[in-house]
């Protein structure tokens, strides 16, 4: 492959769009590499109420359509292929994807944060048939059903409420006895007369036969051993950087994240991150997207002084 | 050029049930994000399975009796169909090389 790019951006959610809307602006030559759905985790958002300029909120599918637009306005190339590999050679920067290698100068890591797994009994067996990670996706086969949603963050929380216009009850399971969520999603989600709350509990297995019936819970505090009947649960137990192809060209702190400086610069020249992905990053569409911006002209700033 | 199919409850037994090849079915819904990522890709294992493998998709919003039937709970799920039975399912999004890993799997 001849082509080397300016700057190849990894990953297509806001930080890596924006990434890319100011590279594209500064007429640097520019791909985008994203596995699967531009706009990232906001995609699976019903809505979005903290992006600013949305008086009113906008689905998160819709903004990151948006964002994925306006990136494409100024010449950006996109391509849908899985990164496996990140490597510096005489070319300069090659990436490794499931659709070739790709070489570029400078190289923008936004490549987001996946869902956890809960990692207990019945959670792999009984996907699709009642655990889900997805309650914009799934919440409507639940329709008059009791469903549990387990974690206590933003997501937990409000993937809660919107569960309750399906369901007939939610039951949210935390393993604190208070929600890390926003002062406003906790306050929504205590007025709403379909959720019921369960503290200190943490879920140790997701049982069947068939299908998710119910699950064995534990009480941290009491250690008391219980079982929840429900027809469905949604798991929202936090997010995890996909960085094991960096390993060994990047030090990475514990959770896998990569640390950068201000400027969203890595230990290496040329190579930036930005948004979930980074250390120390306050995870939130427009945190990512302001770090994306300051990563772009982080490269574009390298990329001048290496002429 | 092969096209992924749209099946629906009235045609699902005569499209896939009794299909002479195994058939993936999609089952999605419009107000899913990854089901819209699931589509393109589909497209274009529809091509490369030519011959060895019917695609088609089935809107669970519409045509919610198989979704029923087939215990569907989650979209997008892929189901491979065999001689009118179940025999594979592939639930949630997966980028193309690993569906691909994933169907081969199952088709052989």
């Amino acid at each position: 492959m001849d082509t080397v790019y300016d700057v190849i951006i990894i990953g297509g959610g806001p930080a890596g769009l924006s990434a890319g809307l100011y590279v594209s602006r500064a007429r640097l030559s520019a791909l985008l590499i994203e596995k699967g759905i531009f706009g990232g985790q906001i995609a699976n958002a019903e809505h979005v109420e903290n992006y600013p300029g949305f008086p009113d909120g906008i689905s998160g599918y819709e903004l990151g359509q948006l964002m994925y637009q306006q990136a494409g306005k100024y010449g950006l190339e996109t391509v849908v292929a899985e990164v496996t590999g990140l490597e510096l050679d005489e070319r300069g920067k090659v990436v490794e994807t499931s659709e070739g290698e790709f070489v570029a100068r400078a190289v923008i890591i936004a490549g987001g944060a996946e869902p956890n797994r809960l990692g207990v009994p019945g959670e792999e067996e009984f996907l699709g048939k009642g655990v889900s990670y997805c309650a914009t996706c799934d919440g409507a086969f639940f329709r008059e059903q009791v469903v549990a949603v387990v974690g206590g963050g933003d997501s937990a929380v409000e993937e809660a409420i919107l569960l309750t216009k399906f369901a007939s009850k939610v039951v949210l399971i935390h393993r604190r006895n208070q929600l890390r969520a926003s002062r406003l999603h906790q306050e929504r989600a205590f007025a709403n007369p379909k959720i019921e709350f369960i503290w200190n509990t943490v879920v140790e297995e997701i049982t069947g036969p068939d299908k998710v019936r119910g699950l064995t819970v534990r009480n941290v505090k009491t250690g008391l051993i219980s079982t929840v009947e429900v027809s469905g649960v949604f798991l929202y137990v936090g997010l995890h950087p996909e960085t094991d192809y960096l390993r060994g060209l990047l030090t990475l702190d514990e959770e896998g994240r990569i640390p950068t400086t201000q400027g969203m610069e890595t230990e290496i020249p040329g190579i930036f991150a930005a948004g979930d992905i980074r250390k120390n990053s306050p995870r939130q569409v427009i945190t990512a997207a302001g770090e994306g911006a300051t990563a772009a002209l982080s490269a574009e700033k390298y990329l001048m002084e290496q002429q | 050029m092969t096209e992924v199919l749209t099946v629906n409850d009235a045609n699902f037994e005569e499209m896939v049930l009794k299909a002479s090849t195994p058939v993936l079915v999609d089952f999605w819904a419009p107000w899913c994000a990854p089901c819209k990522a699931v589509a393109p890709i589909l497209d274009e294992l529809a091509q490369e399975y030519e011959g060895k493998l019917g695609i088609a998709r089935l809107n669970v919003d519409e045509e919610p009796v198989n979704a029923s039937k087939y215990g569907i709970s989650a979209i997008p799920t892929m189901l491979l169909f065999q001689q009118g039975q179940p025999v594979g399912q592939i639930v949630g999004f997966k980028p193309k090389a690993q569906l691909k890993k994933a169907l081969d799997e199952m088709l052989t």
